[in-house]
């Protein structure tokens, strides 16, 4: 992510010299040994793993045939399903956005007692399994739970309808804006902003003016990766969620649900569907991730 | 970085204080909260209770499952995470972006798909089903599987923390012990692995924190046999599904201790790592 100190790239006059040299060959040349081992290797494991797995699965959507296929995704409490995970995943990483942006810029800007612990805290959604996280939030979330409560009275209703799976996306999505803006916002030359309040800018204007844009791909990108994330997850959702049919069903849900009823037809249209919108959004993030390295490099 | 701003690039105190108050607000509600109350309700029942459920042969069983299940698939990923840096870093080969991409796959993936695709290759109606029941493999609904599933979910972690790093540090080093007559392995161990130790233990551990607590991948291929299939988090599931919360949360409480081990080895490491190489090139995201 961070480029090296130094600035330019070590390499960058040799492959500037050798670029041509090994043109229309696979490698080029090195006196480094086991390249055919390590990538022969590389190459073995991730096709035995990831590769055959997910085109066999593919393949086996194809045998349906598109009118079963599409018959399969386009059932209404499949549709519903799909809007359910959207919507909420959307909302939470858009709470992610915001709350990731005052975290980040309370971390790096600010001096205050406590400040690494709630540091090293960020990182906790990535580290507790997601069904402790899950069964945590529904009894913080219960309407006889430490939050819960008080919410009900304000006749706020959180645990076992779409507002829950928006808490726990939130909660599973938070670390990716924090931890995409951080070092950018730590990298932040101070000179734009005194320059901007030199020339006679409010801090305000500095802020959406000036620091706000820089900031723009990186916040896209921890967007992009909370709502990838959101989409797919399961464990932290399933308890709070109710999981109505309908109404707070996620995606993930019903295709297990679809495989405990053997309906290997359903579950597998669902997953491919999925899968498919996961990889167009692995190549946005990709996209955003490029996007961001070079606003860095400009600076 | 943290001398004080001058005050033209800094905000005044009062917007300074209510931004730090609603953060460290957010964080309390949000981080910490959830950590209280896994502790409070693991010990509302008192320590008997809780020593109970965590020494109840089922919850045993989960954890042996738990610990076998990472003590395949780290080893097996870190090995890929060496070789795949290894290729990668330090090597010009084509179509290599395409390589990134693909070994970033099973990020992309939901974890429930990840069980799928080995329920469709491996179950009775899968792939290799009919073949497997024939011969008495038992794949899904068994220990095989889970691990499988824990493999793939687990698959990039390493290599994504290596290769930025090797990427970073260049193949000078080695070729200069190379040109001294330096084996392969040896170039390995003695040049490239003190260089990438600490990247290194950073992926092992995020690595086994997400392959003990992997639930959604596990839950499609386990079967939840109580005692046989079952690891931790899937046990966590079935005690609150039993409304035994004081069971559950006991349970999850080991779980949660799990979580900030890692935050704190993690911690520890991205500090080591400071000292050591002035920026470490670390992929905390994900």
């Amino acid at each position: 992510m961070t480029q090296s100190l130094t600035g330019a790239p070590p390499l960058l006059s040799r492959a500037y010299f050798t670029r041509d040299a090994w043109r229309g060959r696979f490698r080029r040349d090195s006196v480094l040994p086991g390249f055919g081992l390590t990538l022969g290797f590389t190459v073995c494991y991730l096709s035995l793993i990831v590769l055959l797995p997910l085109s066999a699965t593919v393949i086996k959507s194809t045998h349906f045939g598109v009118e079963a296929f599409w018959a399969a995704v386009s059932l209404p409490r499949v549709l519903a399903a799909y809007r359910v995970s959207f919507l909420c995943a959307l909302v939470a990483a858009l709470l992610n956005l915001v709350f990731g942006l005052l975290l980040a810029w309370v971390l790096t800007r600010y001096e205050f007692i406590g400040r690494r612990l709630v540091d090293a805290l960020i990182d906790l959604p990535f580290a507790l399994p997601t069904a402790v996280a899950g069964i945590a939030l529904t009894a913080l979330y219960a309407p006889k739970g430490w939050l819960g409560q008080t919410l009900t009275t304000w006749g706020i209703k959180v645990a076992f309808t779409p507002l829950g799976i928006v808490v726990a996306l939130a909660f599973i999505g938070l670390p990716f804006v924090v931890r995409t803006v951080q070092p950018v916002l730590e990298g932040l030359d101070a000179g734009f902003e005194e320059a901007a309040a030199t020339l006679g800018a409010t801090r305000w204007q500095t802020f959406t003016r000036v620091i706000l844009p820089t900031l723009l791909p990186a916040l896209l990108t921890g967007f992009a990766l909370a709502f990838a994330r959101g989409l797919g997850e399961y464990g932290s959702v399933i308890f709070i969620a109710g999981n109505m049919p309908m109404k707070s069903e996620i995606v993930p849900l019903l295709i297990i649900t679809k495989l405990e009823q053997y309906d290997y037809v359903g579950a597998t249209a669902i997953a491919v569907a999925m899968l498919v919108i996961s990889f167009v959004l692995l190549l946005v993030i990709n996209l955003l991730q490029a996007w961001t390295r070079r606003a860095e490099q400009r600076r | 970085m943290k001398h004080r701003l001058p005050s033209t690039v800094s905000e005044p105190a009062p917007v300074r204080w209510t931004l730090i108050g609603i953060a460290l607000a957010f964080v309390i509600i949000t981080l910490v909260l959830p950590l209280a109350l896994v502790l409070s309700q693991a010990l509302a029942g008192g320590v008997r209770e809780f020593w109970g459920a965590l020494a109840e042969p089922d919850a045993q069983a989960a954890l042996r499952l738990t610990l076998t299940a990472a003590a395949i698939a780290v080893p097996a990923n870190l090995v890929f995470g060496v070789c795949a840096a290894w290729s990668i870093a330090k090597f010009e080969f084509k179509g290599k972006q395409l390589l990134l991409t693909l070994i970033d796959l099973p990020f992309a993936v939901s974890p429930v798909i990840s069980g799928l695709i080995y329920v469709l290759l491996f179950g009775l109606q899968g792939w290799f089903g009919p073949w497997l029941a024939a011969h008495d493999i038992k794949i899904i609904f068994a220990v095989p599987g889970i691990v499988l599933a824990t493999v793939f979910v687990t698959f990039p972690f390493i290599a994504r923390e290596l290769i930025p790093v090797m990427q970073e540090q260049g193949t000078d080093e080695e070729e200069a012990a190379a040109t001294l007559g330096a084996g392969g392995w040896q170039t390995f161990v003695r040049v490239t692995l003190p260089n990438i130790k600490w990247a290194l233990l950073y992926g092992v551990v995020l690595c086994n924190a997400r392959a003990m607590g992997e639930f959604g991948a596990v839950s499609v291929v386990s079967g939840h046999i109580r005692g046989m299939t079952n690891t931790l988090p899937l046990h966590v599931e079935i005690l609150y599904n039993e409304y035994n919360a004081v069971a559950a949360f006991s349970v999850a409480s080991l779980l949660m201790l799990l979580a900030i081990v890692t935050l704190v080895l993690k911690t520890w490491i991205e500090g080591r790592a400071h000292r050591q190489v002035g920026a470490p090139v670390m992929e905390t995201v994900r």
